[in-house]
């Protein structure tokens, strides 16, 4: 047997251990920020620019130093618009790469897939996204619009400024269509509204064969009576839609078509010509004026190396997100999710609309409601906004079931669903 | 000799004619140039604009959207009431520029202008004098607004400029517009043209929109008359009205109190509704053609490839994926020449898909005969890694491929049937590919290979007929008509890595309830389930249509498992 001399053996081995050592000391020192959004399949034409959004983010914080001296380390995977994946990814976000915050999730159903997991392993995750409300989880900060800031004011606009009389409700089948437009029959027949007037119809996902219910639109309103499309169709449906919207030769004029999933991102992909005067329910649009907006689109430019990439509201959720989190970590001096989360409520930041952002009790911002009308390019006109911010509320007041019911995370209710009524709390009580 | 010097002679007399056709088109071109010439003289020395066009236009540049409407109508007004013909023209071209969104504001000149989009470019027009003015940078332009209420200001006032317009088309839409706003201006302005109208259709229109006003009167005889007209109608306001008319109001009391005049709104609308009944069968048998002609191309190569070979391919879908995918590269290729694109991708589609499909014969299923299981499993990992390869080469996103001019919009039959000509298109080419694909089988020496070789195998062989060439060729063959479907499929839906998984169970359906290896089977399959799944979708939904497919295909697969039309000799493993 050769006997190896250790001199030969001594250099490769501190080669070898100090590199491993520098790879140890480096995982040690970063924080770990899950990114949860769908690369590829129905929604990815929605969520690969959040994802990009959080890179974004994550590299300009370091950029500033990191956070509590820490760098910050994205770590990216794909649910692929699979809503039993995004279960299981959120595992692995929190088990195997011990994630401290996970920004994330766009359809409601990927989100409540998440939600057990969260609430199991104590994780947190930012949801960046308008949704149906209904729901309000220690481990989740919601920043998008829940439907008392896009929904109801959207409907309000279409009665009381365009005067609309029939209304067509179309949604992609799963929770989130079905809860808003359960809400909304319930707002419609509260404003005296009729069952004959009201037309309810669910596709699945990724549906392209809209003829017959676009026949079955155009014939609901042509009675004479105003009639307006009420649409949460979701994800690359809305493209086959709207071209056969325009192929049948329904024009905005006639009938209008407000949507709560289309931004300045989904049209960016497809001629825009046939949508122009379609509108849409927001609290933010790239076109909106303001130091804050400009300073946004230009960083973001800068980034993605792209001058034609657009902004959209759940771009301007996750930068709220982002910038409450690392405020609410600087805040508690650690990033564990208890002492964050109870660090959260109350935190303002700007929004990129001129106006603050604040995180209430219930685990939602208050926010401004805006309604544009799609232009050529693919930008919205804002042809009404409300005059002040909307509170989020969780629990909507139409329905005979949540009326009573409120969100309070701080002490001493620390209750997700607190009936004032019956001073109960059902469902997660802390 | 002779015939060297006839040729020499004949030669002369063509450059003589040739030479005279040059000078004739030289002079014809030449009068057309001096033509436009003094019309451009003619339009240089038109009149200057009238002071209250000016003023009217300098306010239009600086009104906010609520002022706008009062602006319209004053700039209407002047349009119909002055004497200048010119006038007229330039308002309308105002207002559809406007409604274009193509009018601008030139902050520097304090000039309201006309932009037009060319290819890589703009232009700048002065409306006034339809000049092209000098162009600079796009920012030195302010947009006029426009909203959704102001484009409904905008078309009625443009429908009552255009109601004394030449064109058929644009009387026609005129008429709509004001048939729907029928305010006592507007029905006067109808009742002084249809006195001048010399089209039937148009003025046909004209009278059921005077007609529809008069059922408000009180004359009794005005409206008997109104309700003669109105029979037989499809215009949907029509029957809305009549609708409205025969109701009963808070009180309980009939809105029309006249017994007689019931009756005939009531026989008017029972024809209507008979009529509208009738359309709209035609127009959902249309829907469940169109659907089923997908369904049949996206199944037919499966068809052939089954009943020859006996090969499950799950990666049939992806054939179809690659198709749609070779369109959008030909369109990238030639971004001037959509229309082309689509026409050549047509070929190039089925070239592509059935490389790929004699590739995955040649490479995969040839070594695995005879074992259905590892086939299924063997595709069904081949359509992951096609599927991931187009994720890695182009993007995991959706690609926009766009679909020509002559594939957007509709035929209006008539006001309850409209046929879309991007639909119609593809019924009829799905039918070619199937009446192309008949030749194949029944002429061709492949044909009669195929038809031998999925008969009896063996015997074939027995025969001399090299069965190892024949299976490359069928894969080939039913892949390439994948790839065909998915040029079609291009146009209606995304085209985006999982286009072939949405597809890959509906053509495993069509194909075991039409019944394998059969061309026609397949035909009457995909067609009748398109056209079931059209007429259970108004009633309950998109997704319960479905279902209820699916179950009717199971409970019909228990009573005949070889489906429709089963194939003859075929055999079963």
């Amino acid at each position: 047997m050769k006997i190896i001399p250790f001199k030969k053996v001594l250099v490769p081995l501190l080669v070898v251990g100090s590199f491993s050592m520098a790879a140890l000391v480096q995982a040690a020192d970063t924080i770990k920020i899950g990114v949860l959004h769908s690369l590829s399949g129905t929604m990815a034409i929605s969520e690969t620019t959040l994802k990009d959004t959080v890179l974004m983010m994550v590299d300009e914080q370091n950029k500033k130093g990191g956070l509590l001296g820490k760098k910050l380390e994205a770590v990216v995977v794909d649910p692929a618009s699979n809503w039993p994946l995004f279960a299981e990814k959120t595992r692995e976000l929190l088990t195997k790469d011990k994630v401290d915050v996970i920004f994330g999730c766009w359809t409601s159903v990927s989100r409540k897939s998440a939600l057990p997991v969260l609430e199991e392993l104590n994780g947190l995750l930012f949801y960046p996204v308008q949704y149906e409300g209904e729901e309000s989880s220690k481990n989740v900060f919601y920043t998008g619009a829940a439907p008392n800031q896009q929904a109801i004011p959207a409907v309000d606009y279409l009665m009381n400024e365009l005067g609309v009389k029939r209304w067509v409700l179309a949604g992609t089948d799963y929770v989130y269509p079905r809860t808003t437009n359960k809400i909304l029959e319930a707002y419609l027949k509260a404003k005296g509204v009729s069952d004959k007037d009201i037309m309810i119809n669910y596709t699945p996902f990724g549906h392209s064969d809209w003829q017959g219910i676009v026949a079955d639109i155009k014939k609901f309103g042509s009675t004479g009576k105003a009639t307006a499309v009420v649409s949460t169709i979701n994800g690359d449906a809305n493209v086959p839609f709207y071209k056969e919207l325009a192929n049948q030769g329904v024009s905005a004029e006639d009938i209008p078509v407000v949507a709560f999933s289309v931004g300045e991102e989904e049209l960016s992909g497809i001629d825009t010509k046939p949508l122009v005067g379609h509108l849409a329910a927001w609290n933010y649009f790239q076109s909106i004026e303001g130091k804050e907006n400009a300073a946004f689109i230009k960083k973001w430019h800068d980034y993605i190396k792209n001058d034609k990439r657009v902004t959209n509201d759940p771009m301007e959720a996750t930068y709220i997100g982002f910038n409450m989190w690392v405020k609410a970590v600087e805040k508690a001096g650690t990033t564990k999710v208890d002492a964050v989360e109870k660090a959260m409520i109350g935190v303002t930041t700007p929004n990129l609309t001129g106006g603050m952002a604040k995180m209430n009790k219930n685990h939602h911002l208050s926010k401004p409601v805006l309604i544009g009308e799609i232009q050529d390019n693919g930008q919205f006109e804002v042809v009404w906004e409300t005059k002040g911010l909307v509170e989020g509320d969780a629990w909507s007041d139409f329905l005979t079931g949540s009326k009573d019911i409120i969100a309070d995370w701080t002490e001493p209710t620390r209750c997700g669903n607190y009936n004032t009524k019956t001073k109960k709390c059902s469902g997660q009580n802390f | 000799m002779r015939s060297r010097k006839n040729s020499v002679v004949v030669s002369c007399v063509l450059f003589m004619r040739m030479t005279l056709v040059f000078l004739v088109l030289t002079v014809m071109c030449a009068s057309v140039f001096a033509e436009e010439s003094i019309a451009g003289n003619e339009k240089n020395q038109t009149l200057a604009p009238q002071p209250e066009l000016s003023a009217v236009l300098t306010s239009l540049s600086q009104a906010n959207l609520s002022q706008m409407p009062n602006l319209i109508s004053a700039m209407e007004k002047l349009g119909l009431e002055s004497t200048d013909p010119d006038m007229h023209r330039i308002i309308m071209a105002i207002f559809q520029a406007q409604l274009a969104g193509n009018l601008y504001y030139r902050k520097n000149e304090k000039q309201l202008v006309v932009l037009r989009k060319l290819d890589s470019s703009y232009e700048v027009l002065d409306p006034l004098s339809q000049k092209v003015l000098a162009f600079e940078t796009k920012g030195q332009l302010q947009k006029i607004r426009v909203n959704n209420r102001l484009r409904k200001n905008l078309n009625a006032s443009l429908a009552r400029m255009t109601l004394l317009s030449p064109d058929v088309g644009l009387r026609l839409q005129a008429v709509d517009q004001l048939m729907t706003h029928s305010t006592d201006e507007n029905l006067s302005l109808l009742k002084r043209a249809r006195s001048n109208e010399t089209d039937s259709t148009v003025r046909e229109k004209m009278n059921i929109a005077l007609a529809l006003a008069a059922l408000d009167s009180t004359d009794l005889e005005s409206k008997q008359q109104a309700i003669v007209t109105l029979a037989g109608s499809l215009e949907p306001l029509v029957k809305a009205k009549l609708e409205a008319k025969l109701a009963k109001d808070d009180q309980g009391h009939f809105v029309e109190p006249n017994k007689k005049l019931r009756a005939a709104m009531q026989q008017a609308l029972t024809d209507i509704e008979f009529k509208r009944r009738v359309y709209a069968f035609i127009e959902t048998l249309f829907f469940g053609l169109s659907l089923g002609s997908v369904l049949l191309l996206a199944a037919i190569g499966l068809s052939i490839t089954f009943g020859v070979m006996g090969v499950i391919n799950m990666a049939h879908g992806e054939m179809i994926m690659l198709g749609a995918y070779t369109t959008y590269v030909l369109q990238t290729l030639m971004p001037d020449a959509i229309g082309w694109a689509l026409v050549l991708s047509i070929p190039a589609a089925f070239v592509v898909s059935a490389l790929v499909g004699i590739g995955i014969e040649r490479g995969i299923i040839r070594f695995l005969k005879g074992r259905p299981l590892e086939t299924l499993l063997a595709t069904f990992g081949l359509s992951l890694i096609l599927q991931q390869a187009v994720r890695t080469v182009f993007s995991p996103l959706n690609r926009q491929v766009v679909s020509p001019q002559w594939m957007s919009g509709a035929l209006h039959v008539n006001p309850v049937l409209s046929i879309t000509y991007g639909r119609l298109y593809v019924i009829v080419f799905s039918f070619l590919i199937f009446v192309l694909l008949l030749f194949i089988m029944k002429r061709t020496v492949l044909g009669l290979y195929v038809m031998a070789v999925s008969q009896n195998r063996d015997m074939a062989k027995a025969m001399g007929i090299r069965t190892e060439w024949v299976d490359a060729m069928t894969f080939g063959l039913g892949s390439g008509i994948a790839g065909m479907a998915g040029v079609a499929l291009s146009q209606l839906t995304n085209v985006g890595p999982n286009l072939g998984q949405a597809y890959i169970i509906d053509s495993f359906m069509v194909v075991v309830f039409g019944g394998v290896g059969n061309l026609w089977g397949t035909l009457v399959g995909g067609l009748g389930l398109g056209v079931v799944n059209k007429f259970l979708e108004p009633m309950v939904g998109a997704v319960l249509a479905k279902i209820l497919v699916l179950v009717a295909i199971i409970l019909f697969i228990q009573k005949r498992p070889r489906g429709l039309f089963p194939q003859k000799g075929r055999v079963v493993e």
